[in-house]
């Protein structure tokens, strides 16, 4: 009894070990990163590409004087209400195409289409039609991340198992259970991937928007500060943007095992 | 008791016939444009016996046992569950899958209560109805283990809970244990039949072990393959009261495999 309570404990600190451990080697994978950066910085690779610690001081002083939080106050408009549009509007409509023959037929080969051109091409085309306002700009978000939230969703709805659904079905489930309770959770997975997808991608628009339609916002600090030649500061809106980006990714991935698929939680 | 009463009542194919719950009449399955799958089956399913479909693969026994189910409906013929025409799924039957068909996000207890679930039953009544079921199949202690966590045997008695926690008179199992290993195997037919004993439930099982055809069987159905036909019915009578290892060592069991064998190798090969 004594031993298993030992066996147990000491399971238990390795547990806590192997996480403190994984937080740790995080925090070294960073601090290795930053130091190639410093080092790349001062050897110097180029005279435009400035050390990380430049780059952190110019981060904190763009967030302590407000320019980086005014920046992002623009940027974020066309950016969420873009990728918000793009998710609902992308599930939606691909699940509906996975699940309903004619819908794919009509509406599938467009996005194909869609995510095989050179979206950036068409911007400007955007702007020619719809000018250079909020509605240009979260267009932009949604041309670059609604193709592949559409194709993976509706990938996701045409390969669930289809032992379940026999399941599901033997069970005396109707559609609607089938829909909610088999296909939806077990597509979420793929689902999700193209959310994430879709959310880099709708960074990506945002930030092409803002430097090809008008320079506001973020687009407008990368520019001003290339053209006086501030390398530290455009690095700081860069990595900044990259930060933002990543985050959301990581959040995104969290809602996903806490709504859909707890088993993975665990794992 | 049961022993006795079993070898009592054996004497009827004809007592059997009077009492059947599962018909079927005339079915024929075609797969695509020119797979035959199954050619005019006629078949009585007798109330509260583990009748088996044993055949070689290819034998459209899987096929069979899907179209009593409701899941595939045949080009020809008819299938009456207690004399109601089978045009799907229903509530006197319930189905364990081959490869189990777990929800892989949904916990042990969930998967068990799944069937309920979906009939809107209320969460604490078929939490309680699962709970019973978990442990009638030896899982208590793993309700809210995930079906990742578990082996495949301990997967497939989730399988089996779900399918009696329904409280479906008819059991049809897909070749439950092919997908479990040898020794799990051996347990499960042991527990099978323990499990016979305390559910009055008929069960309808596909397997291609012709051991575990005889071992747990009141009543084999031999397929032919290609097209599946009914080749001849079986009823080995074996005393199944003694230990397990003694019915495996038993004169009739042994007999009986061997004589399936020889009915059965033409096909092979």
């Amino acid at each position: 009894m004594q031993k298993e309570y030992d066996l147990r404990k000491a399971r238990e600190e390795t547990g806590a070990r192997f996480y403190q451990r994984a937080g740790f080697l995080r925090l070294a994978s960073f601090a290795l990163f930053a130091l190639a950066w410093e080092i790349a910085g001062r050897v110097p690779i180029s005279f435009a590409f400035p050390t990380f610690s430049d780059t952190a001081v110019a981060l904190l002083t763009m967030i302590a004087s407000g320019e980086l939080p005014r920046a992002y106050v623009s940027t974020l408009q066309p950016l969420v209400l873009g990728v918000v549009l793009s998710a609902v509007i992308g599930v939606t409509l691909g699940v509906f195409c996975g699940l309903w023959r004619l819908a794919e037929w009509i509406t599938i080969p467009v996005f194909v289409v869609l995510q095989a051109a050179p979206v950036a091409a068409l911007i400007p085309l955007v702007t020619f039609v719809y000018g250079i306002g909020l509605l240009a700009k979260t267009l932009a978000v949604v041309i670059l991340a609604l193709p592949v939230v559409v194709l993976n969703a509706y990938r996701a709805v045409g390969n669930v198992n289809t032992t379940l659904i026999a399941m599901c079905r033997s069970f005396l489930g109707n559609r609607r259970q089938e829909i909610a309770k088999v296909i939806l959770p077990d597509a979420s997975p793929v689902i999700f991937a193209g959310l994430r997808l879709g959310v880099a991608a709708g960074f990506v628009g945002v930030v092409l928007a803002e430097l090809l339609i008008t320079p506001t916002g973020i687009g407008d600090l990368i520019t001003f500060h290339r053209s006086r030649a501030d390398y530290a500061e455009m690095y700081a809106t860069i990595t900044s943007i990259i930060a933002l980006s990543t985050l959301t990714l990581i959040g995104l991935q969290r809602i996903e095992v806490r709504v859909f698929r707890p088993e993975k939680g665990g794992r | 008791m049961p022993a006795d009463a079993a070898v009592a009542s054996r004497p009827g194919a004809e007592m059997a016939a009077a009492d059947v719950i599962v018909a079927v009449r005339g079915v024929s399955m075609v797969y695509g444009s020119n797979v035959e799958a199954l050619r005019d089956v006629d078949l009585d399913i007798p109330r509260g016996k583990l009748t088996s479909l044993l055949g070689p693969s290819g034998c459209g026994k899987t096929t069979l046992l899907k179209i009593i189910a409701g899941l595939l409906e045949p080009v020809a013929g008819s299938v009456h569950v207690d004399g109601k025409l089978v045009i799907g799924p229903g509530p006197e039957r319930a189905f364990v899958f081959q490869d189990f068909a777990l929800l892989p996000w949904a916990t042990v207890l969930r998967n068990v209560a799944f069937g309920l679930e979906l009939r809107g039953m209320a969460k604490a009544a078929r939490e309680e109805v699962a709970r019973r079921y978990v442990r009638e199949v030896g899982l208590v202690g793993f309700e809210d283990k995930y079906p990742h966590e578990l082996s495949g045997g301990m997967r497939q008695r989730v399988g089996l809970a779900r399918a009696l926690a329904v409280d479906a008179e008819v059991l049809l199992l897909d070749e439950p244990f092919s997908a479990v290993d040898e020794q799990t195997r051996r347990k499960f037919q042991e527990d099978l039949i323990a499990l016979r004993a305390t559910e009055k439930k008929t069960f309808v099982f596909v397997t291609h072990s012709i051991e575990e055809a005889v071992y747990i069987s009141d009543r084999i159905v031999l397929l032919s393959p290609r097209p599946g036909r009914i080749d001849a019915v079986i009823e080995p009578e074996i005393d199944r009261s003694g230990a397990p290892d003694d019915i495996r060592r038993d004169r009739h069991y042994l007999d009986t495999v061997e004589e399936i064998w020889h009915g059965l190798k033409k096909y092979v090969g």
